[in-house]
């Protein structure tokens, strides 16, 4: 029987295979290069390394970058807007703001280019009544000359059709009947929610990507079937949870944070398991570092992200917010004398100084290279065959240490000061802006950086303890084995619960229900359990922002019973109360928007079958000289995966693996959990 | 006091920054009008304690603030000095905008922060509130010729004595607003935010002990102003002169000057906009506190790293004339004081052109466009839509300008077509880029916007404009051309007309059916027309943003040859 769970996540520099075998329940991982441009080498590649019968597995869950690259490169196709009359420019005036705040620099240009943007005689209003019928032959004349201008895609963008999608239903039929391939997105498929530029900008966005992702998923996907595979092949969505390839194909713009959607997925996961319900995630890369905040083992959702100024993106997504403080971020001194990192980075290529690979300007791998906590003669990857440390000292000093009046190490302990810093304000200001108080959270960092700066979380934020992962660098393959299948529907009501249509609401909740049931009917993949939930986004009247409301709804035999409004008054007072603490006495309460989602329960493996088998004692296998706080110290070295479960190591220490550094400052001890995570805390020195 | 290792003030200087990111974050989450909540008009900060100096400001408040709130601390110190009874606990409220600058919309908070029974630094909040009385709902008021027509006026008193609220200042507060619920969300937003501040300082100053962060804090100025004289020796020493103008004050039918005289020497630099207008009767007027506000809003667009930081005015002199609509003394209105802050950024923009071309970017569209349209519908109901609208950048040394963007004072966007149609009976008929708007230059300046707006309701409704740049247009730089003016139009059974005062109209009456159309400046352009490349241009008249006869008339024919 084929039992084995594959989750591939390929990012910009490796791609990472996590293999669960069900039946046996042991799992292994593989790291291969990502392969550029097609994604898809490496991926088999992968594959490949840990199992060799394609026939063996069950299913492949992929989180990809392949949707983000498209985006943030404009790699996309030609793509083509049929949109009504007086309505053309949306895409481009965007909702009238600006790249930055200060400097009044930078312009935009829309995926879209104007000339492929074609208008049509058609008018709904806001009630949903039709004021202009749409001219069909001006549907179909603009869809030959989209075509004739050489667009692959093409998107119907109409006013109003959250409210009445009449008049665009009517286009879209006439443009797929005429349209040579699959590649037509309607706003009211993608989102019918209220607000133009947000529904213009996400549907837009899916019609560029969709040749694109369908191209790569299907390249995959054939060659996944040429190596005898028979399984059930998934994606990844940037709201965590996983979707069947043909949906992938349908609603690309639902992949524009796949990856590191995943990678919190696992951390929430890894986290509850070792008893962490609240927890603070952060992934350090080349670039960035990523910070996610799960409280009470939930992951914040938000509603929209900008991939890139203007490219707005409305679907609901795991919350990450990034700074650039990640290994590759440049430290430099300003006019004024201060100490400054990022946003400049010089990436993984060339990367940081030590690398050899032409940047001469210190970053903070180089501070933690020159302070002995990364190895200079194992660098983690495999890429390069050892660090050049004299370099990267020879950088701090001419960029930092000579400007600052500092010895090469005090510079090297200064970069890494400051970027801690900034690491720490991304912590605080994450929890602070949802109403948390980071000291109740746990810190995960995940990445292959991240454990390098854990305990400098713990010091500057106040956080008590620390959780590394066993495998922190394949978090996000973990992530897609871990994920459940979890569509999302959205439809603007726009009513006040006085007036509002009972029926009309449980007609939009049945035919969410509906949907979603079917998509997880035709998945292969069994679930544990499946569940429906609904909120509506509510406010007073009067109120621009709303509250997302819970409502009860029973559903059986598939049939869904609406809430009464006097339910629905009460979900939104308790709702109300809970963000601001006070109801408005004679408020008039109004719906704006129903969202459903709809997740089917993937059964979860045993994180014990990845612990420690061990039981030798823990023995270092050398030591290595460690500059701390002034100080070098003798600091013994450990191979981080042979430790047995239960094993404490005092700081100083550094715990190795082959993808992830994991330092043990002095004061903290690090130890292992009964699943192989290692738990750093103020503790004794030995 | 003691001197401080850099690295310590690096991390100290990120440290502070977020308080006031911190307290910014806590306002916005709390804040009931969505003015806070959504388009983030607040901002807060750390002030020196004996000259109400800026030391720290939060990054995600709105740009004007960066620079007037310390005004409203200085307003404070005068106060307490006067009462001679400052007391830990104590909280000040004002809306005085003659003494904190702005318009009385924003409501200021100011907190002493105490450190063993000593004064530290102040701690301030501002918010736009939602209604603060006045003559028409929002405080908007185009025709008023006294602050008393715009809002009630609250001069600095004492909201709390020793931590004591006193409950009588709220009582006053909320009887003066037509949205008292939504007054008091935003104040209990900033109440919380100033705590927020104060719990942060406890625990940096339980950390690093006062006389670090004392330290700190002197040290940051110095650098800022070290940093300000650095950009400032850089540029030639020389003198250089711009001025620009209103159309009218909204009263009389004048044109009214902005005028400035850039002077730099060495590490110091002099803006003098003597010669400016005398103060006039309507709402264009500014108070001094916002004419050197808007100084620093503009020099910080040119110098963006620049730290919110007093440190960075100390090189700089703002010469202001007595009696000049930018020192308007009380009561004059200064509710349309974003016209004048706006003309006052475009005129430094052109001075500083001539000395460092490289610099800055040509003149943004120059004008908020406050369209409100009014009326009752069938069941007496009535309804204002109120909004801003947008329009193109300047072109910059490296682009064309932004198509349709935000007001350089603000970050403000605006909200869904959709959204306003849903919740007031009109109908966009255009919401679209304006052709033929952008100043030319080697960079374009962006495109403007046309907005065509019919009224679907049976009682018709009523149009009110205040907007600017209807006879000056937004000015391109370093030899490029203008933007094009903004036109206001409205339908009446006779057709299309132009209200006399150009960009400013009261009350205009509309019939169902009928509609009201803005179409806004583009920015200024950057360089001369002649270097602009041919394939841009021809690029342009493809995709319709110049029509092939305007196109002709500015660049010449040779884009011509260059077409595919």
């Amino acid at each position: 029987m084929s039992a084995r769970m594959i989750g591939v996540d390929v990012g910009g520099t490796f791609t990472d295979v996590f293999v669960l075998d069900e039946a046996t329940g042991t799992a292994s991982v593989a790291k291969v290069p990502t392969t550029k441009p097609d994604q898809s080498g490496g991926f088999l590649d992968g594959i490949g390394r840990e199992v060799s019968d394609l026939s063996q597995i069950a299913v492949v869950v992929h989180g990809t970058t392949a949707g983000t690259n498209a985006l943030l490169e404009r790699k996309g196709a030609r793509t083509g807007v049929i949109t009504t009359q007086g309505l053309r420019d949306v895409l481009e005036m965007r909702r009238r703001d600006r790249p930055r705040t200060w400097g009044l620099r930078g312009d935009f240009e829309p995926v879209v280019d104007r000339r492929d943007r074609l208008e049509v005689p058609e008018r709904t209003l806001a009630d949903g009544t039709i004021r202009t019928a749409v001219n069909l032959d001006a549907v179909r004349d603009a869809a030959r000359q989209l075509q004739d201008n050489g667009c692959e895609a093409v998107a119907i963008l109409f006013a109003n059709a959250y409210a009445n999608p009449e008049n665009e239903a009517a286009a879209v039929k006439a443009v797929r009947a005429i349209w040579p391939n699959p590649h037509v997105s309607a706003s009211h498929e993608i989102l019918p929610e209220i607000r133009e530029f947000e529904r213009f900008s996400t549907t837009a966005l899916n019609a560029y990507l969709q040749p694109e992702v369908s191209g790569y998923i299907g390249r995959l996907e054939t060659a996944l079937q040429k190596g005898g595979f028979d399984g059930e092949f998934m994606i990844v969505q940037s709201n965590g949870g996983v979707m069947a390839v043909d949906t992938a194909c349908r609603l690309p713009i639902r992949t524009a944070l796949s990856g590191p959607a995943a990678g919190v997925i696992a951390a929430g996961y890894i986290a509850q398991s070792a008893g962490f319900d609240n927890v603070i995630t952060g992934d350090m890369g080349g670039t960035s570092f990523d910070v996610s905040l799960i409280a009470g083992g939930q992951s914040m959702l938000s509603p929209q992200t900008a991939i890139d100024f203007g490219m707005v993106v409305r679907t609901p997504m795991i919350e990450i917010t990034t700074i650039g403080a990640g290994g590759g971020s440049i430290a430099w001194v300003d006019k004024g004398g201060l100490l400054n990192i990022g946003p400049e980075s010089a990436g993984s290529d060339p990367g940081p100084v030590a690398y050899g690979l032409g940047n001469d300007r210190p970053t903070v791998t180089d501070a933690n290279v020159v302070l002995g906590r990364i190895d200079p003669d194992n660098p983690i990857g495999g890429k390069l065959e050892r660090l050049d440390t004299d370099a990267a000292a020879n950088a701090i000093d001419a960029h930092v240490g000579a400007p600052l009046g500092l010895s090469t190490l005090e510079a090297a302990e200064a970069i890494l000061r400051v970027a801690n810093s900034r690491m720490a304000g991304a912590i605080r200001l994450v929890s602070i802006e949802r109403g948390f108080d980071p000291k109740r959270f746990a810190f995960m960092p995940f990445g292959g950086g991240g454990a390098l700066h854990a305990g400098a979380m713990l010091a500057e934020v106040g956080i008590a303890r620390a959780i590394v992962p066993r495998y922190p660098g394949v978090t996000s393959a973990m992530g897609c084995v871990i994920a459940d299948m979890r569509q999302d529907f959205v439809q603007t009501v726009n009513s006040l619960v006085a007036t509002l249509d009972e029926a009309t609401l449980g007609g939009f909740m049945q035919d969410h229900t509906d949907q979603g049931m079917a998509l997880l009917d035709a998945a292969r993949t069994n679930f544990e359990a499946r569940e429906v939930s609904f909120e509506l986004d509510m406010a007073y009247i009067g109120q621009t922002h709303t509250v997302s409301v819970p409502v009860p709804a029973q559903i059986e035999n598939g049939k869904v019973t609406p809430p009464t409004k006097p339910q629905i008054e009460d979900a939104f007072d308790t709702a109300y109360a809970a963000t601001f603490g006070r109801l408005l006495k004679n408020g008039t309460r109004r719906i704006l928007n129903l969202r459903s989602a709809v997740t089917g329960k993937r059964p979860k493996f045993d994180l014990a079958t990845l612990a420690p088998t061990t039981t030798e004692p823990p023995a270092p296998k050398s030591t290595r000289r460690v500059h701390f706080e002034g100080a070098w110290h003798d600091t013994a070295i450990y191979d981080r995966l042979a430790l047995p479960v239960d094993a404490v190591i005092y700081g100083p220490a550094i715990l190795e693996q082959p993808d992830t550094t994991v330092l043990i400052e002095p004061g903290l001890q690090g130890r292992v959990d009964r699943f192989g995570n290692t738990i750093i805390e103020p503790g004794k020195e030995a | 006091m003691s001197e401080i290792d850099p690295i310590t003030l690096s991390v100290l200087a990120g440290r502070m920054e977020q308080i006031a990111d911190e307290m910014d974050a806590t306002l916005f989450r709390a804040a009931f009008n969505p003015i806070i909540a959504e388009a983030h008009d607040a901002s807060h900060g750390l002030y020196h304690a004996q000259t109400g100096d800026t030391l720290v400001q939060g990054k995600s408040g709105l740009p004007i603030f960066v620079g007037v709130m310390s005004f409203a601390v200085k307003a404070v110190i005068e106060k307490a000095a006067a009462d001679g009874d400052l007391e830990d606990g104590d909280i000040y409220i004002f809306n005085d905008a003659h003494i904190g600058g702005t318009h009385l919309s924003d409501m200021r908070l100011v907190r002493p922060y105490f450190r063993d029974g000593e004064l530290f630094c102040y701690l301030a909040s501002v918010g736009h509130w939602h209604d603060v009385g006045g003559n028409v709902p929002g405080n908007y008021n185009p025709a008023a010729t006294e602050v008393f027509q715009e809002a009630f006026v609250l001069p600095p008193v004492k909201l709390a004595r020793a931590g004591e609220v006193n409950q009588d200042i709220i009582d006053i507060l909320l009887r003066n607003t037509r949205l008292p619920q939504s007054a008091m969300g935003d104040l209990n937003g900033q109440l919380g935010a100033l705590d927020l501040g104060v719990r942060r300082m406890d625990e940096l100053l339980d950390e690093y002990g006062a006389e670090t962060i004392a330290a700190a804090l002197e040290a940051l100025g110095h650098r800022a102003e070290a940093l300000m004289r650095s950009e400032l020796t850089d540029l030639p020493d020389g003198r250089w002169q711009a001025e620009d103008f209103l159309d009218n004050d909204g009263i009389t039918d004048e044109p009214l000057r902005i005028s400035v005289a850039l002077e730099i020497r060495g590490d110091q630099m002099t803006l003098d906009f003597s010669g400016s207008s005398p103060q006039c009767a309507g709402p264009v007027n500014i108070a001094l506190p916002t004419t050197v506000a808007t100084a620093y809003v503009a020099i910080k667009h040119i110098f963006p790293a620049l730290p919110a930081n007093a440190g960075v005015m100390r090189p700089i002199e703002v010469i202001v004339p007595e009696g000049s609509l930018l020192s308007a003394e009380f009561p004059a209105p200064t509710g349309g004081y974003t016209e004048t802050i706006l003309r006052m950024i475009d005129v430094v923009f052109s001075a500083f052109a001539k000395a460092a071309p490289t610099r800055v970017v040509a003149n943004a569209y120059g004008t908020i466009n406050a369209l409100s349209i009014a009326g009752k519908r069938k069941n007496g109901q009535p309804w204002v839509m109120f909004s801003f609208y947008g329009g193109g950048h300047g072109g910059s040394p490296e682009t064309d300008g932004l198509n349709h963007g935000n007001a350089p004072i603000s970050t403000a966007t605006i909200p869904p077509m959709e959204i306003l149609e849903a919740a007031y009976p009109v109908m966009f008929r255009q919401w679209a880029l304006r052709p033929d708007s952008a100043g030319p230059g080697a960079h374009r300046g962006g495109l403007g916007a046309i907005y065509e707006i019919e009224v679907l309701e049976e009682n018709g409704a009523e149009a009110f404009l205040f907007g600017e740049r209807g006879c000056f247009a937004p000015k391109g730089i370093v030899g490029g051309g203008d933007g094009a003016l903004n036109i206001f139009s409205y339908e009446q059974e006779d057709g299309w007309h132009h209200p006399p005062l150009t960009s400013k109209m009261r009350g205009i009456r509309l019939k169902q059916g009928q509609a009201v159309r803005l179409e806004t400046p583009g920015g200024g352009g950057y360089g001369a027309a002649s270097d602009r490349a041919p394939e841009a241009i021809a690029r342009d008249v493809a995709r319709g943003l110049i029509s092939a006869a305007e196109a002709d008339r500015t660049y010449g024919t040779d884009w011509r040859e260059g077409q595919a």
